[in-house]
């Protein structure tokens, strides 16, 4: 097979041609471009291409990837009740004209402090945010989202406590972030102990207390996985000797909930996809991770500090690096190096614009709208509200019938109708979870009552 | 640059606050109001969010206009950060991401709704096992750390499975940093490898240190001074036959990608950082991508879920990996991040993949080749997407590769990566990518040339730079000594 000559191919993103190639390869002192990769063994070469598809003009390209978009269905086209750690809060226009903004979209991490204050700054108001929305002192950059941030926020407390090796993890904190912290720890000698919850969803206590001796950290979500607020108070007094972490999965509940930095909670991390982060089938999201200022030189991840410069300008910089992989390597407090610094803009951005009121009454018109259609469907016969503790925007909905089946019904009616449980906790077939947020309307949220009832109905049959 | 420069850097957000001001509007609550106490308890809720910011929308787009026109980007010039590839961004990419069926997809949804998505990653990694010539790829890991982390958990639970998960990771001293961290994360000690003169593995020191007691050696193709590792079979077979794994960082694989795979190099797991080969933005420091390939022994211990098609072309998440290592996130990775790599390879082709590699391989030698009588080179083996200088010639005049890196800002350069490797005294890492058309390089290779020349001439002109950047110099030891980590209200 006879391989395409670079001499005179060419490609959009790759100035250089003929004329360049030329020119270059007389000053290099080399006849081809092949001879550059003299050092590659004949034997490891390919010395084919590459069987893959392309090259695609855009137009091309948007044909074929706009057909993929096409077989899906979701929000788009539906009225979406998903929540589960993934939310549908509205996010300005503005700000993701700003992100686009090349400085921001196409600079590296802020090494080079001269030419990157635009996005030192921004992380270090970022880290603002993120203190007075938890109640605790000091945030990072950002880590990849909520449940590898829980993952470091248990190494975390682990390194504070040497010599206890037992880590209680609410069974009503995210499934998929309780999976995750198992993989991490795996090789670690951390044990995992999941304490249950209560009739009205809330973490058990007394299971709580009778675990916590001998645990390095106890670990809850609020509001937990079941859309059920915790009493931070009453977990603290029942976890005496343990470090510890509140998880928020559903952020924008930070805008009318107690942080949990009031109640003696030493590190709060979670997922800043609510704050108007479009819920892109998981990701890219944004981990949050604040502690309490004793724990400042154990953090994982990037630090913004604010310094001046030598004509006396207040700047900032990346600082307390001696904890980070680049310097301290295999002693490092965590392995992260890239993180989710454009999403953190973002969520900076949303944070400055919905500001002080906005954030609190995004939050209100969640939780009213989720109370408007938790009490409609109370007064339908079959449906059962099975957990009796407050919630903010998110609860779980019970029918006689198999949540799958109840679901279906719903997606006929173009409603996304919730999250079943079945997959996640063992005796919840007819359990599924549903969410509200700011978005929905009432004629939304009287719908799914009717067609939930026309579902329970037709099931009856 | 010169216009950046200002007597005051900007207001923080905070400051620009106002009692009354408001940057948003919510259509009214159209569902009766409910009190607050019978909804949730006064204990459990704050009564304000105290000293967040009251602002317009314009007090907004301007300062964040305002803090972006304070960055250097790859949109305004070359950025040579060595091994960071800070290559050209198609929009292209960001369009396709922004698509409304992918961008409202909900991650929990059922398999059958979310098809498109499904069959998108299917592709994905069908061209990721095609470009690494290895049998799986798991689209999991969000960050090229966190691909690391992945293949090492791969390697203890497979080799634990056979007995003995082993104690030890081998790592050349010219490696990343995250490389003996994510090591240790995944539970093992690191033992450092000498690189021999030429800054690569020597097969005698590799055999010495392959013990009984070795799970596997992390290695960088080609390595962080951008040579390649020309007995990267025999590496292999070395770590091979005593039963240990090779993991490669694929941080580097722009230099090869197309020319050369990793599977057929006998290597058993490898990342690729999707934020660097395939050209999704770095956005400041993150979101990444970092698939993970594997050979064929590691497959049972892929993370779940995978993505599988079944016979009828439809697509389905499938949980049934009885040895998989765990999930390594929730959800399904950096989904959107992927589906802009994913447009990145469509729009290059096969010819297209393999030019990425070929162009930056001459753009990094005609570099190299520019100022090789400018700059010391410490280590003349041949070398290909990036090259890396040391600052020898300058520290006769008291000056040194943090002044010059300083300098080129001045010029209007984002500067090289400085002190790394390591292994390299004042180490100037330079790799400008096949984005930069040649005009580009020469005017790069011009301020280098003339700071060579200003080094010897005005030295201290060097010393004191930049001269023209917003801020100058920062106090870093007194941030790290005084941390002031958050705005904090005046009292």
């Amino acid at each position: 097979m006879t391989l395409p000559d670079p001499l005179t191919s060419h490609h959009r993103y790759i100035p250089n041609a003929s004329q360049d190639v030329r020119e270059m390869l007389d000053v290099v002192g080399v006849d081809s471009i092949d001879r550059l990769f003299d050092t590659i063994p004949d034997a490891v070469k390919l010395n084919r291409l590459l069987e893959v598809p392309g090259p695609w003009s855009e137009i091309e390209t948007r044909r074929w990837f706009r057909g993929l978009a096409a077989k899906n269905r979701t929000a788009v086209d539906h009225a979406s009740f998903l929540g589960g750690g993934a939310y549908a809060h509205y996010q300005p226009a503005c700000i993701d004209q700003l992100l686009l903004r090349a400085e921001f979209l196409t600079a590296y991490t802020p090494y080079q402090p001269e030419v990157s204050q635009g996005t030192l700054q921004s992380i270090f108001e970022y880290q603002t945010h993120q203190c007075l929305l938890t109640g605790l002192d000091v945030a990072n950059a950002s880590l990849y989202d909520g449940s590898t941030a829980l993952c470091e926020a248990v190494l975390l407390a682990e390194r504070m406590h040497k010599n206890k090796t037992k880590v209680l993890i609410a069974k009503s904190v995210h499934p998929h972030y309780r999976e995750t912290v198992r993989t991490y720890i795996q090789n670690l000698g951390i044990e995992v102990v999941e304490v249950g919850w209560s009739d009205d969803g809330r973490v058990d206590l007394d299971a709580l207390r009778a675990a916590a001796e001998g645990a390095f950290a106890v670990a809850v979500q609020s509001p937990n996985f079941l859309g059920v607020v915790e009493d931070y108070d009453a977990i603290r007094a029942a976890s005496e000797g343990t470090t510890r972490i509140a998880v928020v999965a559903e952020a924008t509940s930070l805008g009318i909930l107690t942080p949990p930095g009031a109640h003696g909670f030493d590190i709060c991390v979670g997922e800043g996809q609510a704050w108007g982060i479009p819920t892109q089938f998981g990701g890219p999201f944004v981990g949050f991770m604040v502690v309490r200022d004793a724990l400042k030189r154990h953090m994982p991840g990037r630090l913004v500090g604010e310094t001046v410069d030598v004509d006396g300008r207040r700047a900032y910089v990346l600082t307390l690096a001696t904890r980070e992989q680049h310097i301290r390597r295999g002693k490092a407090t965590s392995n992260i190096c890239t993180n989710e610094a454009l999403i953190a803009l973002a969520a900076n951005m949303y944070l400055s614009l919905l500001g002080k009121e906005g954030l609190r009454e995004v939050a209100l018109q969640s939780m009213q709208k989720a109370n408007y259609l938790r009490t409609k469907l109370s007064e339908v016969r079959g449906v059962e509200l099975p957990f009796s503790g407050p919630v903010y925007n998110e609860f779980v909905i019970r029918t006689p019938f198999p949540a799958s089946e109840i679901l279906a019904d719903l997606e006929h009616e173009k409603i996304l109708g919730g999250i079943p449980l079945a997959g996640f906790f063992e005796g919840r077939a007819n359990d599924f979870l549903a969410a509200v947020t700011e978005l929905h309307t009432r004629e939304q949220l009287d719908h799914y009552v009717a067609a939930l009832s026309a579902a329970i109905s037709r099931e009856r049959r | 640059m010169s216009e950046m420069k200002s007597a005051h850097t900007p207001p923080l957000i905070f400051e620009h606050s106002k009692t009354g001001r408001r940057g948003y509007k919510l259509p009214a609550l159209d569902v009766p109001e409910e009190a607050l106490d019978a909804m949730i308890p006064a204990a459990l809720r704050r009564e304000e969010i105290a000293n967040e910011v009251e602002v317009s929308e314009v007090d907004v787009i301007r300062h964040f206009t305002r803090l972006s026109k304070l960055n250097v980007s790859i949109d305004a010039g070359l950025y040579p950060l060595g091994s960071c590839t800070m290559k050209h961004n198609p929009r292209i990419n960001e369009e396709i991401a922004r698509t409304p069926g992918f961008a409202h997809s909900h991650p929990l949804q059922p398999d059958h709704q979310v098809q498109g998505n499904l069959e998108l990653l299917w592709h994905l990694e069908q061209t990721l096992k095609e470009i690494f010539g290895m049998p799986r790829v798991s689209l999991q890991p969000v960050a090229g750390a966190h691909g690391e982390l992945t293949g090492i958990l791969m390697v203890h639970k497979a080799l634990a499975k056979s007995g003995n998960p082993r104690k030890y990771i081998l790592i050349p001293d010219s490696a990343h940093g995250t490389n003996p961290a994510s090591a240790a994360f995944a539970g093992y000690e690191i033992r450092e490898l000498k690189s021999n003169s030429r800054g690569t593995v020597e097969l005698s020191t590799l055999e010495a240190a392959v013990t009984e007691d070795v799970a596997a050696l992390m290695i960088t193709v080609p390595n962080t001074l951008g040579v390649f590792e020309s007995e990267i079979r025999s590496i292999a077979d070395i770590l091979h036959a005593k039963g240990a794994y090779l993991y490669c960082d694929g941080a580097n694989l722009n230099a090869f990608v197309g020319i050369a795979r990793p599977g057929d190099m006998g290597v058993d797991c490898i990342h690729s950082n999707l934020h660097k080969t395939f050209s999704t933005p770095h956005g400041g420091g993150g979101p990444g991508a970092g698939p993970v390939g594997v050979s064929e022994r590691l497959v049972p211990y892929l993370p779940a879920p995978t993505v599988e098609r079944r016979e009828d072309g439809s697509f389905y998440l499938d949980y049934s990996h009885p040895d998989s290592i765990g999930r390594m996130r929730a959800f399904n990775g950096n989904f959107n991040v992927l589906v802009r790599a994913l447009t990145y390879m469509r729009s290059m082709g096969p010819d297209g993949l393999r030019r990425i590699a070929q162009l930056a391989v001459l753009n990094a030698n005609y570099i190299r080749a520019r100022l090789k009588s400018s700059y010391h080179l410490p280590y003349d083996a041949p070398s290909l997407h990036e090259v890396v200088f040391s600052d020898k010639n300058q520290t006769a005049k008291d000056v040194h590769t943090l002044d010059i890196a300083k300098r080129l800002m001045d010029y209007g350069f984002h500067p090289p990566t400085i002190y790394f490797p390591l292994i390299v005294s004042g180490a100037l890492m330079i790799e400008p990518t096949e984005s930069e058309p040649k005009e580009e390089l020469d005017a790069f290779c011009e301020a280098m040339i003339a700071i060579a020349r200003e080094c010897d001439e005005r030295p201290e002109l060097v010393r004191t730079a930049p001269h023209s950047t917003p801020v100058r110099r920062l106090d870093e030891a007194r941030a790290a000594r005084q941390p002031v980590l958050r705005w904090n209200p005046a009292i």
